[in-house]
């Protein structure tokens, strides 16, 4: 039960990051980014898939990738808080997943050596993705922070408001502490002396400072969500719910 | 999707190359404010579904084009001139992307 949990986390982190990219289709500023967002999205989407179809299988009877998408409600959704927060301008979706990325990028990494052969193939198939997402991301990320007085002031207060997140990816619970025990996961603390380094390199390339902000109240590994994502899963759901069963 | 927005981004003509050992072939163009967005933008729009294994992308502005207004002087048809044509080889079996 606590490996479903766990996996869970990475899933609806994959799929709520799905989700919010995707919802900058029709919005993007240039038609290039549309397609790049989009791009992310469909990538995202494809890992939730098959992370959901694996967390899923732990149930008795199996649950199903669109059980688990489209029939639990907020509260047993497992993604990062760090995902869930809404589009705001370019910048914000951009630091969001610069990161984003630079966590995924260096869990995957250590989900090659999983003991769960599912997670360990995921990650082998996935790993190219995140770390062009970390790419992507960080170009744009460095031409804002060292762009135009307002790019760079638009990304500075998106990494101020984002930081706060950022605790709950390294942070040990007992989910996290069972599956490293057992070589499902990695330990995430050593994770982050990593991700701080290349964070703040980029930053300081950027000419943007590394924030100090105080870590969320939040905890949405753990089901604690903000009002935030319960518009976005009435958007994602609404449909599969309304007309169970319905495909094309 | 504003279209006013980026009538400042210069336009870049991407190439592709499908498998090692064939030409890059032009497919098309973007928009892009720098070089490295370039390469990303077109790399987004036409290599995403295993189309290359390099690319090429190069400023519009950069290519020098034949003008149309000449091109009965410079492209005139040439089937009347039979000494301009490889018509007395024969292409050897197996050789498939002369």
């Amino acid at each position: 039960m606590s490996q479903q949990e766990y996996i869970l986390r990475f899933a609806d982190t994959a799929l709520i990051a799905s989700q919010r990219l995707c919802e900058w289709v029709g919005h993007a500023p240039e038609l290039e980014e549309e397609l790049a967002l989009a791009n992310l999205g469909l990538d995202m989407l494809g890992q939730a898939r098959k992370l959901l179809v694996h967390a899923g299988s732990f149930s008795e009877p199996v649950q199903s990738e669109d059980d688990l998408a489209m029939h639990r409600s907020i509260g047993e959704f497992r993604n990062l808080s760090l995902v869930e927060q809404p589009n705001g301008d370019f910048a914000f979706t951009i630091v969001r997943q610069v990161l984003l990325s630079a966590w995924q990028e260096l869990l995957y990494s250590e989900l090659l050596h999983s003991s769960d052969e599912v997670l360990a193939d995921f990650a082998k198939t996935h790993l190219p993705e995140v770390s062009y997402h970390w790419r992507y991301a960080s170009t744009w990320f460095l031409r804002m922070g060292d762009g135009t007085e307002e790019s760079h002031r638009r990304a500075q207060e998106a990494l101020d408001t984002l930081w706060r997140f950022t605790g709950e990816l390294f942070t040990v619970d007992a989910v996290d502490a069972a599956a490293q025990s057992s070589g499902v996961g990695p330990d995430l603390t050593q994770l982050q002396p990593l991700w701080l380094s290349r964070v703040a390199t980029l930053c300081n390339e950027s000419t943007l400072f590394l924030p100090t902000g105080k870590p969320s109240r939040w905890f949405g590994k753990q089901g604690d969500h903000g009002e935030a994502l319960g518009f976005l899963l009435a958007d994602l759901q609404s449909l599969p719910r309304a007309h169970d069963g319905a495909s094309w | 999707m504003s279209n006013a927005s980026n009538q400042g981004w210069p336009l870049y003509e991407v190439f592709v190359r499908a498998k090692a050992g064939l030409d890059h072939r032009h497919v098309g163009s973007v928009h892009a404010p720098d070089d490295e967005l370039a390469l990303q933008h077109a790399r987004e729009l036409y290599t995403r579904r295993m189309e290359g294994v390099s690319l090429w992308v190069v400023r519009s502005s950069a290519i020098v084009a034949s003008d149309p207004a000449s091109s009965d002087a410079l492209f005139a048809p040439a089937q009347d001139k039979i000494y301009r044509h490889p018509t007395f080889y024969t292409v050897p079996e197996g050789v498939d992307n002369l």
